[in-house]
Order: C-alpha cells, then structure tokens, then sequence
C-alpha cells in the first residue's frame, strides 16, 4: 500500500511541505508571525519558556527536523542565551534549507521583517517545486493521543484508534504513544507486551517515574476523579486500560527518551514505542513531532478545535452527540460503535483510510481551519534531581 | 433490543451502550459486532456503566479489555450493576477526595 509523500534527504519522507518560521524565544515570536504571515505553506512556532530555556534545544531541533518540514527560518532576538547558531548546525544536519534572522543584527525589527519574509518566500517557492511522490505506508510514523476524553473513549474511539495502530504496524509502519500518567494502573498489561527484558524495565520505568512526579507529598494529584466515576470507570486499572487501548496489541520495542538534554528519534524499521513526556495535549505533540511523528490520530469525546503546526491532526470521536454537534471539527466518526451500527474493526479501518489520505495531502479539518497550534513541554531538570528520577 | 459492548472475549463484564433499566433484556456484542449472549439487567445503570455477564463471588477477578479491572468486594450475580459499590481497585483505593465528597 502506498500514499503519496515527500521525498527528504536521509531517506525520509514527509507528509506536509511547511515552512517552518521558528522564533527561537517569545521575544522574537511577533516578527517571526509577520514573516511568516499571507505566505501559504509558513508556519510561525516558538517556545514559550523564555530565552534561557535551553532544556528546549532538543525538542526545537527535533521538530525542525520533521521530515513534514521543508525548511526553517530561525528568528532570534540576538540577546538570547538560547543561541541560534548551534540550532541551525544541529538541524542542518537533516539535509534541509535551515537559516538565521537576528533581528538585533539586522538592527531593525522593520527590516528584519522584510529580510525574514523574503527568506521565507524564498523556501516556500522551492519547496512548492517539490512533487508528491508514491511511498510505501510502512514509511509512515504515527501518534496516538487522547484528550477530552468522555465515557464513549475507553469503549470506541480509543479501541478503533488501536486498530488503526495495529494495522499500520503489520504494515511495517511505527507507531508511538506519549502519556505515561494514563498508564499508571496498567504496569502489567503493557509490560507483558515488551519485545525483551531491557523494553520491559524500559516501560516500568517510564510509569512508575511518572507516578512519582504526580505524587510528590504535599501537591499530588489524584488519578482518578468524580467525573471518571459518574462516567462509569469503577478502577484506575479500567481508565488505564481503556486510554493505552489506542496503542492497539502489538509488541512494544522501547521508550523514546524525551529529555532536556537527550531526545531520541523513532527508529527506521517499524515497530510500536512508548515516549517519554507530558499528557497536556499539544506539547505531548509537539514531542511526539520531534521524535519524528507525521500524523498525529487523536480521541476525543467533547470534540476540540485545533491543529499542530507539524502534525496534521486526525481526530476521532466516539460520542454520538459531539459528533452531531461538532461533525465539522472532527475527522472521523467512531460514534457508531456506541449506536451499534458498526463494528470496532471496522471504524479502525476507516481511520487507517483516513490516516493514509491524509498523508497523502488530504486536509484535516484543522488544517482547513487554518490551525496550527504548537506548544513546547519543558522537563524540571530539578524536579527529576530532587525525585532521583536522573 | 438493547446493547452492551464485551471488548475481549476473556471479559466477565460488559459495556452498556445505552442507558439500561432493571428488568430489560440485553444484547451483548463483541467488538466485531457478533452477539455472543443476552442478559437480563437486573439493575438500571446509565450509558458507559457495567453489567456483570457471569456471577462472579466476593474476591473474584473483574475482567475488561481482557485484564483484570479489580476484584468483586462483594457476591455480583449476573445482569446486576458492576461498579464501585462491588468492585475494588487492586491498585488505588477511592477516597472521598475522589468522589468529590470532600
């Protein structure tokens, strides 16, 4: 089976030919959005952890080294301590157009503006050059995520989306699941499915530090709420459960590391991970984008309107009412599972269908929206040396 | 008729589809849509919520997705209403925090 991508250089292949317009801190976030602003195919992005954050560096490398990515501009103040220059060698290193605006240098934001957009211009012409080409869908990395979640995401969306990750997988493709706070409560089911020994003290690890972090005494957070209960989970070990089902039933062949200082890439040649990192929707894809993720598949039971810069967005609703309501912000419809219409088998097909288009080209209805939301996840080097997670 | 959803075969419970009142019959659908048996509730329970599909005794193992959900903290006959009244987490007890009783 094949989709229609782009052909990167290291034998990568995108789905999306984006500009990306990366202010390297907040400070240079407005003229980075003005550069990229009217230029179709531009996305402006920043972090918003201010200039010294360099526990971002990894993630802001990974992301413009997307294979979705044609080129980046990077847009510095000049003043930062989050320097642009060792950006731009690091992401030159993926083969692809990657240069620098300091706006202090330039020495007018005006300027500045106009020399970045011409830059900008300039790599959204070349890339629009480049044509789709067929790629075999065993190239293809995809993320699975949840939020919003409602009663309907532990019975449809979540188990369809877990077909989809099985068949990509049996395909040769990847697949990579973020959020380690949803499976605590479900340690052995996920460790059974570890490929070896070493994945399986890999995916203990990765809950159990993270129980850690959310249990820290005097500011813990409970794991289950009255919410939860009034929607019919009776356990911790059912919400789990019903979360990690998007992961679908294959083995699992590691944790990502997702660090200030360390962030992996999923490795060529298929398979399922773990990764490390938040829950909080966007900043879990943005990690997931800097891993290498093209597409992100979300559940949602309350529906949510919005896109990421890297990843098209596929979202998935088994609520029969939000997709009622909200049909035109949602990609596919899991809601017949609840009406009993139509089989868990058969709407995960549907999502893998859809997964495949929309690699392909085929606009999500964020995109059509014209969303491109990107938020960056930044780990306490402090909290993780005051827990011994190090 | 109306549904309730067995997402593994090794499950002893199963999800409710819609909203289910103390005396109707049950369709109960595995995720391939196939009916694998019907059950007569025995409780009312909302949409999302569980019915039991076998009696399972005090301490036995609940089982959904195919694992095990916790263990039954009190006898729960077939077609009755599983949830926290009859069931305890082996992982997290609930505390009234939880609840949003306190």
């Amino acid at each position: 089976m094949e989709f229609r991508g782009f052909e990167r250089p290291n034998n990568l292949v995108g789905v999306r030919n984006t500009v990306l317009v990366m202010a390297v801190c907040d400070c240079g976030e407005p003229a980075a959005r003005q550069m990229a602003g009217g230029i179709e195919g531009a996305v402006p992005v920043t972090q918003y952890h201010g200039c010294i954050a360099m526990e971002t560096v990894p993630t802001l490398v990974g992301v413009a080294k997307n294979p979705n990515v044609a080129g980046t501009l990077l847009v510095a103040m000049g003043c930062e301590g989050l320097q642009p220059e060792p950006l731009r060698e690091e992401i030159a290193k993926a083969g692809k157009p990657v240069e620098v605006v300091n706006i202090q240098g330039v020495g007018s934001t005006r300027r500045a503006i106009a020399r970045g957009s011409r830059m900008v211009r300039d790599m959204a012409e070349r890339a629009k050059k480049q044509q789709r080409k067929p790629c075999d869908v065993s190239r293809l990395v995809v993320g699975v995520k949840c939020g919003g979640s409602d009663t309907t995401s532990g019975i449809a969306a979540n188990p369809a989306i877990g077909i989809m990750s099985d068949m990509l997988i049996d395909t040769g493709g990847s697949v990579v699941m973020i959020e380690p706070i949803e499976a605590i409560g479900a340690e052995e089911t996920l460790a059974a499915r570890a490929v070896n020994e070493a994945a399986k003290q890999q995916i203990l690890r990765w809950i159990g530090d993270e129980e850690k972090r959310w249990t820290v005494p005097g500011a813990s957070v409970d794991f289950m709420c009255a919410g939860n209960i009034q929607g019919g989970l009776t356990t911790l070990e059912e919400k789990s459960l019903g979360a990690i089902h998007k992961s679908g039933h294959r083995p699992i062949k590691g944790v990502l590391r997702n660090r200030e200082d360390d962030l992996e890439s999923v490795p060529p040649g298929g398979g399922l991970y773990l990764q490390e990192g938040i829950h909080l929707e966007l900043h879990a894809m943005t990690s997931m984008a800097a891993a290498g993720v093209h597409i992100i598949v979300f559940a949602t039971g309350t529906g949510g309107s919005f896109g990421h810069a890297i990843c098209p967005l596929v979202k998935v609703t088994g609520n029969p009412e939000t997709w009622a309501r909200m049909s035109e912000d949602m990609d596919v419809n899991a809601s017949t599972i609840m009406e009993g219409k139509e089989s868990i088998e058969s709407v995960g097909k549907r999502i893998f269908d859809e997964v495949v288009a929309v690699a392909s080209g085929k606009l999500t209805t964020g995109e059509q929206l014209g969303f491109y939301n990107f938020a960056v996840w930044k780990r306490d080097p402090r909290l993780e040396a005051l827990l011994a997670l190090r | 008729m109306k549904k309730a959803i067995r997402m593994d075969e090794k499950d002893n419970v199963a999800t409710a589809l819609v909203g289910l009142a103390a005396g109707d019959e049950v369709e109960v659908i595995s995720s391939n849509r196939q009916v694998m048996q019907l059950v007569t509730a025995r409780d009312a329970l909302p949409l999302g919520h569980k019915i039991a599909l076998t009696n399972l005794p005090e301490g036995a193992v609940v089982t959904k997705y195919g694992a095990a959900i916790g263990k039954a903290s009190k006898d729960i006959s077939v077609g009755d209403y599983v949830h926290i009244h009859n069931v305890r987490s082996d992982r997290l007890p609930l505390t009234e925090h939880m609840l949003g009783l306190k």
